[in-house]
């Protein structure tokens, strides 16, 4: 079958597979960037945003997207630049292995547009989803507050 | 000896960004999984579902339908035995495994390799292969596997290495210097406990994976998330008779797992069987069940101490679960005592050995901490258990009793890893500062003054501190070398073996060239990990990358520089004591300057014509211990006997740390997997031997907000082996959140946990019996 996808701003018509999920669609046509942590819906490494929401394409029917808006860790930044979430957590330390980092990023994301400030208390309860085994997480909540701030500061 | 203060760093001590960090926060397509090859197989391997079992017929024929390319039994890949522990060579491991085998040894054990058009047809077609088992008795519990007549679980012919196999036992140690038994009754106070720690999972974020296939010109080559490319193509070549090239992308975290072979035997033997390129990538229930885990172990601990606060005797006397392979048996057990008891060096007598077993099991491996986190969790708790026996704290036992710089431990000589070790002399260990001055930072005394149990909100909270020491490197085993390439463009290619997981070796080594070189890291183009193209590195473990290529990259970098200067002083006519290095040029004391750039244009087209180009090798004779004080507040919940970490401070002597930034980064991350393995992690196994913990649902590690904060400081302290200054600093923090831990809720509820992970609900029935 047939579906129409809007991924990163471009509109691409793709055959799948009744069944297929959008984790392998999205995987299969390029965009390696959404990770396959876990199958579970545990892990949140394939997060991806289905019009402005975090969302995990390892549970979701591509089907289930038709004529959506799909954006994927590919759409946040280019060539030339990086996001103030990206040089933050550079800055910070993290991102180590980098596997987990496109979903944490995606769910970053949502959370500064709805809560331009949140607490650290914020961050961890936002992000809980996206799982990481280097970090231990102290280096990523200081990067998403400091990216906050200046994104606020903008 | 050259201390910190000699040191003039631009580069090395200072937070750069990590060389792969752009690529990885974009997202680039850098990991395993990310490469498509035209062509490739998609292969799936079918698993025993029993935990013992002779396969006694195995029919491929129904299941050969349109799309599958080959279905491999063992009846069709090579019957060579190795291990698929990626160690130096000879490995310490036993040979015991086959790359398919007729007798399954745990459930998840390999059975056949399919290989498809694609992953549903290669699903379909596993489900139609008939395998018929004769299902054998099985040991499922480790602490039974010697039991008399226990099921032989390894008694295939071809068997070596293995210390008695008719008996379950992979590997058998033991030393003792002094008499710890008759030393015990000369002590004012004697503690004998046993304690277990688990088979905890590595869960790295990327699951198991490779992929092969023919180069244009025949090459085999095999694309791997490995930690040991080197010692992989040396086992791929052992299996299969073939030449290789081995090639390590990025890693999605490996913490040991990825220290031992998994899925490369199983892509090569599709690729030499249909020429076509294979590609495998492990499930997360896969990755889970039919990988490594931590040796899961039981220590008795015994030791004994005099009024006055003096440490007489020390023993621990362990068994270890190495599962149904023995990858690591012998090593990682002995790094149980290596690596923790030299702590305390002013014991009269001490002693450690026990057994290694087979069993039913997961097979176990290497595993971030290899064996000290088991060694260090009984040995701390006693230790802490004898200061409140005593009557004195227990941060000042510890640090009365322990190791001092200019001193040594016996036991360095006595116990490598796996054969004997080798002298050392402690030149950096700056234990007191990590003491005294963690005390105050974490606030030790006042803490403890503090009432421990509200009972009107029935919460404790408990104060607990952990020592720790680790290694750098396999003295006298492990090499690393480093290649570099001075380019027209002014920059450098620095190719190193060594094999960045995610750690950010690749960025400190370029850090170390840099530094030598007097340029950038932006100038230092960095290949790793690549067995055709860079020189050869033992691979990322025993906490060697930073001490040991990185060593073998300051020898290449000075190397360098006495090239560059040669060539300089023949181009600019000047003596070469004349000539120093600085910012990307050469300066003459008079003045005059030629840029890194215009020297090597020069020596391409017009002037004495050469590349310039330097391998250099390095080999440690020693293992400087980092050493590690760790401190831990815990809130206990009275009705539930839930632990929550409020705050975990580390306070940490790593020498020159190369990069802070990712050095504080290896000790949170360390950390927050000491507190999994401390608290949550947790593996259930049915009665017949199947994980069913076997997913992030079920296997819980921390998440966000699981754990209160994690602090790291870093003490003053200077390597004079190590580059710049550095010592290890990988490993380490995984040893000290058990014992850390388990001493503050000592410390709270005078209840001793002696099993990791402490279950909340174990607690509750202690808390309960105790009636608080």
């Amino acid at each position: 079958m047939k579906v129409n996808l809007k991924i990163n701003d471009k509109v691409q018509s793709v055959e799948i597979e009744p069944g297929e999920t959008l984790l392998e669609t999205l995987r299969r046509i390029g965009y390696k960037g959404v990770k396959h942590g876990c199958s579970t819906a545990s892990c949140g490494a394939c997060t991806v945003q289905i019009d402005g929401r975090p969302v995990l394409s390892c549970t979701t029917f591509t089907a289930a997207v038709d004529g959506h808006d799909v954006r994927t860790i590919e759409g946040f930044s280019d060539e030339n630049s990086l996001s103030d979430i990206q040089k933050a957590i550079l800055e910070e330390g993290g991102s180590q292995c980098g596997f987990c980092i496109p979903g944490l990023i995606i769910t970053s994301e949502a959370l500064l547009r709805e809560n331009p400030d949140p607490t650290e208390q914020e961050v961890i309860d936002y992000l809980k989803g996206n799982l990481c085994r280097c970090t231990g997480y102290e280096s990523q909540t200081r990067a998403i507050i400091k990216a906050a701030k200046e994104r606020r500061s903008k | 000896m050259k201390t910190l203060a000699q040191e003039k760093l631009n580069v090395v001590n200072t937070p750069v960004e990590k060389v792969d960090g752009k690529a990885l926060v974009r997202g680039k397509p850098v990991f395993t999984d990310d490469f498509d090859i035209p062509n490739t197989l998609t292969v799936k391997i079918l698993r025993s579902p029993y935990a013992h079992a002779i396969i006694k017929s195995i029919d491929t024929s129904a299941a050969m339908i349109e799309g599958v390319a080959c279905i491999l039994t063992y009846k069709d890949v090579p019957h060579v035995i190795y291990t698929r522990a990626g160690q130096g060579y000879p490995e310490p491991s036993p040979y015991d495994t086959f790359v398919l085998d007729r007798k399954v040894r745990y459930v998840g054990d390999g059975v056949a390799i399919v290989a498809a058009e694609n992953e549903i047809i290669a699903e379909r077609a596993m489900k139609l292969i008939k395998v018929e088992y004769e299902v054998l008795p099985a040991v499922l519990d480790f602490e039974h596997a010697m039991d008399e007549g226990a099921p032989v679980i390894h008694d295939e012919a071809e068997i070596t290495g293995a210390y008695d196999p008719k008996h379950n036992i992979a590997a058998h140690y033991e030393m003792e210097i002094g008499n710890v038994e008759e030393e015990l009754k000369k002590c004012d106070y004697v503690v004998d406990e046993v304690y277990y720690t688990p088979n905890q999972s590595h869960a790295m974020m990327e699951p198991h994976g490779a992929i092969s296939y023919f180069d244009p010109n025949g090459r085999l080559t095999v694309i791997t998330s490995t930690q040991v490319p080197f010692h992989a193509r040396r086992i791929l070549k052992r299996i299969f008779g073939v030449n290789c090239r081995v090639i390590k992308p990025r890693i999605g975290g490996g913490f040991g797992g990825k220290q031992a072979l998994h899925v490369e035997p199983y892509v090569v033997a599709v690729t030499l069987k249909t020429g076509r390129p294979a590609k495998c990538i492990y499930s997360r229930e896969e990755t889970m069940t039919a990988s490594n885990t931590r040796h899961a172990m039981r220590f008795r601990a015994r030791a004994g101490a005099m009024k006055d606060g003096t440490l007489r005797a020390l023993e621990l006397w362990g068994l270890s679960n190495t599962g149904a392979y023995g990858e690591h048996a012998l090593t990682v057990f002995m790094v149980g005592g290596s690596k923790t008891l030299p702590l305390y060096n002013k014991v009269k007598a001490v002693k450690f050995g026990g057994d290694v077993v087979y069993s039913n099991t997961e097979p176990a491996g290497a595993f971030r901490g290899y064996g000290a986190p088991q060694g260090t969790f009984p040995l701390d708790s006693i230790l802490d258990t004898l200061a409140h026996k005593i009557g004195i704290d227990p941060l000042e036992f510890k640090l009365k009793n322990s190791i001092r710089e200019g001193e040594t431990s016996p036991i360095f000589k006595i116990m490598g890893e796996g054969r004997e070790g080798v002298d050392q002399i402690i030149n950096s260990c700056k234990i007191e500062e990590c003491a005294i001055e963690g005390a105050k930072e974490f606030g030790w005394y006042e803490k403890r003054k503090r009432p421990r149990i509200d009972q009107k909100r029935r919460i404790a909270h408990g104060y607990g501190v952990a020592f720790a020491m680790q290694g750098s490197s396999i003295p006298a085993i492990d090499m690393g070398g480093a290649t570099i390439k001075m380019n027209d463009d002014g920059t450098f290619n620095l190719l190193v073996g060594a094999t960045d997981l995610g750690t950010g070796s690749d960025t400190i080594l370029a850090q170390i060239a840099a530094e030598v070189l007097h340029t950038k890291v932006e100038k230092i183009i960095v290949y790793s990990s690549d067995t055709d193209m860079t020189p050869f590195d033992k691979g990322a473990y025993a906490s060697s990358t930073t001490y040991v290529s990185g060593n073998a990259v300051k020898i290449a970098a000075e190397k360098m520089k006495e090239e560059i200067i040669k060539a300089a002083s023949e181009i600019m006519n000047k003596p070469v004591y004349a000539l120093e290095l600085d910012e990307d040029k050469v300066i003459s004391d008079d003045g005059d300057t030629l840029s890194f750039s215009d020297l090597q244009t020069k020596l391409f087209y017009t002037f004495n014509q050469r590349q310039l180009e330097v391998t250099e090798s390095f080999v440690s004779e020693v293992s400087p211990p980092p050493y590690l004080v760790s401190f831990a507040e815990v809130e206990i919940d009275l009705e539930t006997g839930k632990v929550k970490v409020v705050d975990f401070l580390n306070y940490i002597d790593c020498g020159v740390p190369i990069n802070p930034v990712l050095a504080r980064g290896q000790v949170e991350g360390a950390s927050a997997q000491g507190i999994g393995m401390a608290l949550f992690e947790d593996h259930v196994m049915d009665k017949n031997g199947r994980l069913v913990t076997n997913d992030f649902f079920t296997y819980k590690i921390p998440a966000r907000g699981d754990i209160g904060s994690i602090q790291v400081r870093f003490a003053k302290s200077y390597e004079p082996t190590g580059p710049f200054g550095a010592k290890s600093v990988s490993e380490i923090g995984l040893d000290t959140p058990g014992p850390a831990i388990a001493n503050a809720i000592f410390d709270a509820l005078g209840i001793r946990m002696r099993r990791l992970p402490i279950r909340s609900e174990d607690l509750f029935f202690e808390i309960k019996k105790k009636g608080l």
